[in-house]
This record gives C-alpha cells, sequence and structure tokens, in this order.
C-alpha cells in the first residue's frame, strides 16, 4: 500500500475523555516522545474540578491539549487541529475548540446509548452516526474491541484490560506522527515494573494502537513535524510547579541555606510539595502542616531559625496567610509565600487558572504591609523567577510573594536548563556576634539597603526578642510612640521600594522602544501576548511587548518605558488588576483587555483587539 | 525533682531578666510564673543562646520580652505552630511555648492538639486563668459555665473545655497541673517538663487579680487547698486533706473519696503511676466544680508522662536514611532529570 508522508509545521493535538481514561497520561506521554526529538511545544492541562465525577458525564470529562511546532511556539494554541475524544461528552464539551475541518478520533464504544445519554445528546441521537460532524473529518476507532481483543491471551479482567485503552490511542498516534515509542515503554517499565502483567499488557495495547495504523488501509497519510530551530542546547521537559520546587532546591543549595517548606495541600499548588518531599537527598524538609496558618507561622519559625522558609498556596490559603505574612514582615525576616493562583474568590474555580491575586499580594493584609512580589511568566520561567524571589527575601530580610497560576503550574514547555555552577551565587550571612562597642543586640539596625541583622538563635551574646508589636527604631524594643510608628510605617516602605535598586531594569521582550502601543503583561499572559505582538510586528505595526517579573517594587524605568507609547494596553486573567496600579503609580490611561473565563486569553483574541486599537486596519 | 539541678549553675535568674520593664497589672499570677521562670532556667544547664520563647497573644504572650533568651512574641494563637517549624529547622535549640487558654485552647485549639500528636521535644507552658484578660473581661474556653462576663451578661451558655483531657486525647506524652501560687511545686513542674523528651503540657492557674480574682482560691489559699487538692507523687498513695487523712481509691474504673480515720487503709488506696495511661485518663477527670456537693479534690503534679518518637528526630532520620541510600542531592542530576535532547 502506498503512504503518503506529510511534513506539518504546527499541530494542536487534545486529549479528552472521562477522568477515569488517563489522558492527562496519555498527553504527557506524547509531550515527553515529542520533546525528545527537538520539537518546541507547550501544553495546557484541563482538568475537572471532581476527581473522579460519575463516568460519562459532562463534568467528568478530563483533556490535555498539546501543540508542537517546528517554529517556536510560546502558547498551546487557540484552536486544535485534532481532538481525541474517548467518549461522547468529551466530544461535546471540546467540539468547541476544534478548528473546521479539525479531525475528530472518536472512541465509538464511548458513543453508545448509555455515554450519549450521560452527554445529554438527545434521544436517538449520535453525533458520529448523523451528519453534525459533517466539517469535520471524523475517524472511528472502536479502541475498547480493539484492546480487549489484542489483550486476549491475557489473563487479566476486562476492567484490567479496558484500562489500557489509552495506550493503544497513544501507539496509534505514535504511528499518526511517525514516532518511536521507546520512551513510553521505558516509562511503563519503570511504573509497573514488578507487575509482569499489567506492564505487558500496556505494552501490547501500545503495540497494537501503532500497527493498527501500520495495517489498516483507510489511514493513508503519516505526518511528521521537524526540529524547532532552537538555541542550540541541551533541553529537557518542565512543568511549572516542578519548576518552582526545582528553583528552591537551587537557591537552597547556592545559598547555603538548609529549605523548610511549611505547607497545607491545595489546588493547583500541592505539586510542589509532592516534588520536594521527594528530594530528601537535599536535605530539604517538608511539612504538611495542619492548617494553612501553621503552614506559614511553621515557615515563620523555620526562618527565624535560619532555614529558607517557604510556604506555597493557592488564593483561598493566601487569605488564611495573611496575618502571619504582617507578621513576618514586621519581624523583617526572609519568608517565601508561593500563590499558585487558581480562579476565584472563595473557593472558585479550583482547577481553571487566573490571575486572580495580583491585589491581594499586593494589598491584602492589614496595616501598611509592603511585600516584594516577583511573578513568573511561563513554566520553566517558574525557576528563575522563584530564585530570585529567594535572593530578594535573604538579601533583603523581607517576605515575598510569588505568583505563578494554574495555567504555567501545570503546563509544560522544553527548558534549556542551566547548569548548577553557573547560576547566580546568593551570598547571606548571618550576624555572629555583637559588633566592637556594642553591649547588646540593636535588631533593627539597618544598613545601606535599609536592611536589619539576621540573628538566629543559638548565637551567643545575640539573645534578643522580636515580635508583631510596632517596635523602636535601632533597638527593636515595643514601642506605642506616636512618631517613631510613623517613621518605622515609612521605613519599611522605603525598604521594599529600595529593592528597585538591586533588580534589573524593565526591558522590552520584542518591537520598538517607542511606539503606538505597549502591551504591558505579568505572569502567564506572556505566550499570548509575545504571540499576538509578534504577527502586528510582523504586519509592520509599532506595538511592543514588555513583561514584568519584578510586580513590587516595579523597575526602575518602567514609568520611562509606559511614556515612550500612545497606548498601553494591560491584558490580564481578572477583572483589572495591574492596571490599577499601573494608573495609581504612572498615573498612565492604560486600558484593559480582561478575560476571566478560568481559562488562558488566546493569541487571536488579543491580535483582534490590537487591531481595534490600531484603528480597525486590517 | 531539686536533685537534677546542676552543682554549680554559671547563671543565676538575674541573668534571665531583661531591661524591659514588666508590664501586667501589680498582683498578676503571671509574675510568679515569671519568677520561678527564671529561677529554673540557670539549673537547667542549657546554654541561654540555645532557649528559644514563643508566645502568642494575651497577657501572658508578653512573657519573651521579660526573659533574657531568645524569643518571639507571634500571633494569636500560632505560637505553637511557630515553634513547630523553628524544632523542625533546629532539633537542638530548646523550645519554650508560653500561651493562655484562649490563646491555645480557642484561637489556636488546632495547633496545640497537633503540635501534641506531632510530639515535637516542645514545653507548653499554658497560663490558663479562665478569662480573656488583655481584651478586658471575656469568657474564655476554660471559663465555667454561667459565668457572668462582658460578653455574657446573662452568664455564659458554654462547656469549658479539660485542659488535660484534651491534651491526652491528641495523645500529648507529658501533662501537668500547678499553679502559680506555689512556686516551689511549680519549679518542680517546669524542671521536670523540661527533662521530658517530647511535648510537655503543663497547666499553669494563674490568677487574674483584675478580671477573674479568685478563681484558683479554693485550690490555692491555705484554709481550703488540704481539702480541694491533691498532689500527685510517683509511687504513692492518692492521699490529702489537712491531717493527710483522705485518700482516694479505685472502685473499679470509679475513683471514690475514703476517710482513712475511718476504717480504710493506705494499702487500698490508689498508687500514683505517671506511666498508666488508663489510670492518667480518670485522672485528667478529677475536674468537678468545687461547688459542687461531693466534688473530688482537683490533682496537681504529673499525670502522665510517656517515651514516644519526636517529630523532629524522624524528619532528621529520615532526610539521614535517604542521603545513606541515595548520597547528598546533586543539583546538577537534578535539574538534568532523566531525559533531555540536544540541539545542535
Amino acid at each position: 500500500m502506498v503512504r503518503k508522508e506529510e511534513i506539518l509545521q504546527d499541530v494542536v493535538i487534545k486529549f479528552a475523555g472521562d477522568s477515569g481514561d488517563g489522558m492527562q497520561l496519555t498527553g504527557s506521554q506524547f509531550t515527553n516522545n515529542t520533546a525528545m526529538l527537538g520539537i518546541d511545544l507547550a501544553t495546557f492541562p484541563d482538568f475537572p474540578a471532581e476527581i473522579r465525577a460519575p463516568q460519562g458525564t459532562l463534568p467528568g470529562v478530563s483533556g490535555f491539549q498539546l501543540r508542537f511546532s517546528s517554529d517556536r511556539v510560546f502558547t498551546p494554541g487557540d484552536a486544535c487541529d485534532i481532538l481525541v475524544a474517548m467518549n461522547a461528552a468529551a466530544l461535546k464539551t471540546n467540539l468547541i475548540s476544534l478548528k473546521k475541518g479539525g479531525k475528530i478520533i472518536a472512541n465509538t464504544d464511548g458513543f453508545d446509548g448509555k455515554n450519549l445519554r450521560l452527554a445529554n445528546y438527545p434521544e436517538g441521537e449520535n453525533p458520529l452516526e448523523n451528519n453534525s460532524l459533517d466539517n469535520y473529518e471524523v475517524t472511528k476507532i472502536d479502541v475498547t474491541k480493539l484492546t480487549r481483543e489484542a489483550l486476549k491471551e491475557f489473563t487479566l479482567g476486562t476492567k484490567e484490560k479496558d484500562r489500557a485503552k489509552n495506550m493503544f490511542v497513544l501507539g496509534f498516534l505514535y504511528w499518526m506522527y511517525n514516532r518511536g515509542m521507546e520512551n513510553t515503554i521505558q516509562f511503563l517499565r519503570d511504573k509497573f515494573g514488578k507487575k509482569d502483567e499489567i506492564l505487558n499488557s500496556n505494552i501490547k495495547a501500545l503495540q497494537a494502537g501503532y500497527n493498527y495504523g501500520d495495517t489498516t488501509e483507510t489511514f493513508t497519510t503519516r505526518y511528521t513535524v521537524e526540529k524547532a530551530k532552537m538555541q542550540p542546547g541541551v533541553y529537557r521537559s518542565i512543568m511549572g510547579n516542578q519548576a518552582v520546587a526545582y528553583g528552591l532546591i537551587a537557591a537552597s543549595q547556592k545559598s547555603g541555606l538548609p529549605l523548610f517548606l511549611g505547607t497545607y495541600p491545595i489546588t493547583p499548588a500541592s505539586d510542589i510539595l509532592h516534588e520536594l518531599s521527594r528530594h530528601k537527598s537535599f536535605g530539604v524538609k517538608t511539612f504538611q502542616a495542619e492548617d494553612e496558618i501553621a503552614a506559614i507561622t511553621s515557615a515563620i519559625g523555620a526562618a527565624y531559625g535560619g532555614n529558607l522558609g517557604v510556604t506555597t498556596t493557592s488564593g483561598p490559603g493566601m487569605a488564611l496567610k495573611a496575618e502571619a505574612m504582617g507578621l513576618a514582615m514586621m519581624l523583617e525576616i526572609p519568608l517565601l509565600i508561593c500563590n499558585i493562583q487558581r480562579g476565584g474568590p472563595s473557593t472558585g474555580l479550583p482547577t481553571k487558572t487566573e490571575q486572580s491575586d495580583l491585589l491581594q499580594a499586593y494589598y491584602g493584609r492589614n496595616g501598611e504591609c509592603p511585600m516584594p512580589v516577583v511573578s513568573a511568566s511561563t513554566p520553566s520561567d517558574c525557576f528563575e523567577a522563584v530564585y530570585e524571589a529567594v535572593r530578594i527575601a535573604v538579601q533583603h530580610m523581607t517576605p515575598v510573594i510569588f505568583l505563578s497560576d494554574g495555567y504555567i503550574a501545570n503546563g509544560a514547555e522544553p527548558w534549556k536548563f542551566p547548569a548548577a555552577a553557573d547560576l547566580a551565587p546568593i551570598s547571606v550571612s548571618f550576624k555572629k556576634g555583637l559588633d566592637e562597642g556594642e553591649t547588646v543586640l540593636k535588631p533593627y539596625q539597618r544598613d545601606e539597603k535599609l536592611v536589619r541583622p539576621w540573628a538566629i538563635p543559638g548565637t551567643p551574646g545575640l539573645e534578643h526578642r522580636i515580635g508583631g508589636l510596632e517596635k523602636q527604631d535601632i533597638t527593636g524594643n515595643v514601642s506605642y510612640d506616636p512618631a517613631n510608628h510613623e517613621h518605622m510605617v515609612k521605613t519599611r516602605q522605603a525598604k521594599v521600594d529600595k529593592i528597585a535598586d538591586y533588580i534589573p531594569e524593565q526591558k522590552l521582550d520584542s518591537g520598538p522602544a517607542k511606539g503606538k502601543i505597549l502591551v504591558l503583561g505579568w505572569g502567564s499572559t506572556y505566550g499570548a501576548i509575545k504571540s499576538a505582538t509578534a504577527a502586528l510586528q510582523a504586519e509592520g505595526y509599532a506595538v511592543s511587548h514588555a513583561h514584568l517579573r519584578y510586580v513590587r517594587p516595579f523597575p526602575k524605568n518602567l514609568g520611562t518605558i509606559l511614556k515612550s507609547f500612545d497606548h498601553v494596553l494591560i491584558p490580564e486573567i481578572n477583572n483589572g488588576q495591574l492596571i490599577k496600579i499601573i494608573r495609581d503609580v504612572y498615573l498612565v490611561d492604560a486600558k484593559g483587555y480582561n478575560k476571566i473565563m478560568g481559562v488562558p486569553i488566546t493569541k487571536t483574541e488579543l491580535v483582534l483587539k490590537l487591531r481595534e486599537m490600531l484603528g480597525g486596519a486590517n | 525533682m531539686a536533685n537534677d539541678t546542676l552543682t554549680q549553675p554559671a547563671l543565676t535568674a538575674k541573668d534571665f531578666a531583661t531591661d524591659q520593664e514588666v508590664r501586667w497589672c501589680p498582683g498578676c499570677g503571671d509574675y510568679s510564673i515569671l519568677a520561678q521562670t527564671q529561677k529554673v532556667m540557670p539549673s537547667l544547664g542549657i546554654p541561654k543562646e540555645n532557649i528559644v520563647i514563643i508566645s502568642g497573644i494575651g497577657c501572658s504572650s508578653r512573657f519573651p520580652y521579660y526573659m533574657n533568651t531568645y524569643g518571639m512574641h507571634s500571633i494569636h494563637g500560632r505560637a505553637t505552630a511557630v515553634a513547630s517549624g523553628l524544632k523542625a529547622a533546629r532539633p537542638e535549640l530548646s523550645v519554650w511555648v508560653v500561651t493562655g487558654d484562649g490563646d491555645s485552647l480557642s484561637i489556636g485549639g488546632n495547633h496545640t492538639i497537633h503540635l501534641l500528636r506531632r510530639n515535637f521535644d516542645i514545653n507548653i507552658m499554658l497560663f490558663n486563668n479562665q478569662i480573656y484578660g488583655l481584651t478586658k473581661g471575656q469568657y474564655s474556653p476554660t471559663s465555667e459555665e454561667q459565668k457572668v462576663t462582658k460578653s455574657t451578661p446573662f452568664g455564659s451558655i458554654d462547656h469549658p473545655f479539660n485542659p488535660l483531657a484534651l491534651a491526652l486525647g491528641a495523645d500529648a506524652s507529658f501533662i501537668a497541673r500547678t499553679m502559680d501560687r506555689d512556686p516551689k511545686h511549680l519549679q518542680e513542674m517546669l524542671i521536670r517538663s523540661n527533662k521530658h523528651k517530647g511535648a510537655s503540657f503543663t497547666e499553669i492557674y494563674q490568677n487574674c487579680n483584675i478580671f477573674n480574682d479568685g478563681a484558683f482560691e479554693i485550690f490555692t489559699e491555705k484554709s481550703s487547698k488540704p481539702l480541694e487538692t491533691i498532689f500527685l507523687e510517683q509511687g504513692k498513695p492518692l492521699v490529702f486533706g489537712a491531717q493527710q487523712n483522705k485518700g482516694i481509691k479505685l472502685d473499679g474504673f470509679k475513683p471514690v473519696v475514703v476517710d482513712l480515720d475511718n476504717g480504710s487503709s493506705k494499702d487500698d488506696l490508689w498508687i500514683h503511676d505517671e506511666r498508666d495511661f488508663y489510670k492518667a485518663q480518670i485522672l485528667t477527670r478529677l475536674f468537678d466544680n468545687p461547688a459542687n456537693e461531693g466534688h473530688m479534690p482537683r490533682p496537681f503534679g504529673v499525670f502522665y508522662e510517656t517515651e514516644r518518637a519526636c517529630y523532629e528526630d524522624v524528619m532528621r532520620l529520615q532526610i539521614e536514611d535517604v542521603i545513606a541510600t541515595k548520597g547528598n542531592g546533586n543539583l546538577d542530576k537534578l535539574l538534568r532529570g532523566n531525559e533531555t535532547w540536544t540541539i545542535q
């Protein structure tokens, strides 16, 4: 049989199925396989809110979107080229994101009467049988039947055999995209090493899927996406939360401070705890506290003792930690608070993404309580951003808030990881003893950075008491003196403002230094803004992109940059938070582009908005 | 256990005082607790710089400011959590928590029970005055029912906690009760609690002479103390009364008061055994309202002590075990991971 081989530049696949169908695993396996070939990629897992919603129902659908390309990519793609639908509910929920003319690979077994009913299709209507999908290229495969058939010599029960369905689909896609399967076979060996039947049945299902593509004559075309032109170097795939964990370990190693994580499980931050708890060989102490408050206060205790104190959480946990953050600010001890944001308010949308908590990070505490804020823009950027956040915390003796969100926390991308030796050193020192002429420690004596000494218990001669009550300048004794209070409030603010002298100036990510529109972003909108501005720059428009890592204090030159453009557009996945601060600080008439739907802003949406601002040209 | 003290302590109580003016109300029971703590500290043999006192919020929580050690006056209810983190990070430090009935049993109740179950080697000094003092006189979780306070003009409808029963329920490995008005006993309990390896929970009856004066008078006044209290001593029968002529014996699981002058023998009495968990449970329940007819005397002393692995030790051992099997972490190896590819 003659087979066509077609070379594609850019593909977006969405794997969708019941939350028990193993779609996240299928997606991440295909991702690793893609990455190993040097193809650029970005992923976006889309978890259901429930762990196991009733099988076959719409709320039970779990999705994993993967974009891969021989060009550089910065987003997981606005719409899909291929939708893998394991059941009727998966098709129904995801059809909207499939391009017209796109491919559907449907598991026909998931479209039986029961599944159709659970997906709320009208009685007697099957989208695979009526003409409703005429605008798409539909491939029907009875995955369940074929998997059972392939595994017939195994003694496993039907239920166990059916669990290998996702491997059949993965094998089929490997065939379709001309891939080897070694990495997945190795993965299965690592996972099921001692369980022979399960290991072999999964490998068999994977191979059966591949062979099905190879031998069934209906499939005439195989596709290849070539390597992307990326900077030379050694790469790996990395997810945002994993990068946070690695960044913390790296900062601990480079600063010489033992890492203590006090945390309480919360979506979507828990994976940082999971990851760190695996790395005890670095001396990492992970403490799963009884609640969010104990999580942060235990980290404060550890920091007081000279450890690198870290707590990780999401919006509702941030709210609970607010009082303790105030304490850390008053104590002026280093502490890192990582907020992996999710849809709010209240419990909100735990599994969906939102840039929900910038205002909370800025203002969400009692009293005048300034704290530096650092934000990450992509999964791999989490590493550098969290490393920087630690540097600021320990060198400026202050709690620092690190912001990420569900989108980049769970998203993956290729990462040209650094060598440990190339990481910037984080120098930190404890006060060793009383200076000459000192008879007692002055815990709030400040240096030129307005930073006080870190004097840890166990150091003879430096015994001292600190606390949350207002303190006298220099001595740290409790003070209700009116003038002292004003002085201390202003000093604590000045100390945080001064950090601007110790961070890099803001750079433009792309575009001219002066022009018509500056698109100013922070956090996970990076990819969408980069892609949209690149498209308009290619058409010759004076549109530039600046992306903030340092959100508090802002880089010193940010005002100058803002004033070099006719218009400033601030896209955010919230109801307008950075925009309020920018308007407040710089009196700039910035415009917002806001989407509050629990999903990222797409490139297409932003391009439309920019065209509108440019005066409807094109 | 005065015989545990070191022979020639280099430091004196004065070395543990700070230059800060003590600002509790004149006559407050806290003064005695502070004085006894300062007296005891030099005898513990711990270098001053290794002692850390963590408090929450409340009158008692001003304590660290008056002790010339390391100290943190943290936030309401969280001293136990701050202390847990500190002890996990620095197991070699001697960590003390000073807290009150509102701080540790109301707003911070959760952290208290979790510290106890984890068994950090931390000494908790609970100043129980059965009232909110710093906020000027509201009832607390240990206030008796029907108590009239600023926030309960018609009487409290809250049922009070029994702090020691709560602590034992949370698997505390050391529980004791003492009082501000008995300096010797208070010192002895502090020494015992420090000596205990594991979480120690010492409830100290403390008089708030402004908002709840005389709450424990019946246990502390010379006239009533002998009949209303029973001082526990290891291996000794439970005897009380001015003439030591009353005792407690166990009738099945039920403790009953017997008269030694009237036919009962000391040999029939309950012999105190700090190591007996079941008896300790009954002891904590000797918690009758002294106003009630036929009530039992209130026990003071060490109710229970047992040895159990401490969180911070197990945490350290686990890390040492992993390093022994896997070797020290290698940052380059971590960053590289298992699957890489090279772009030329």
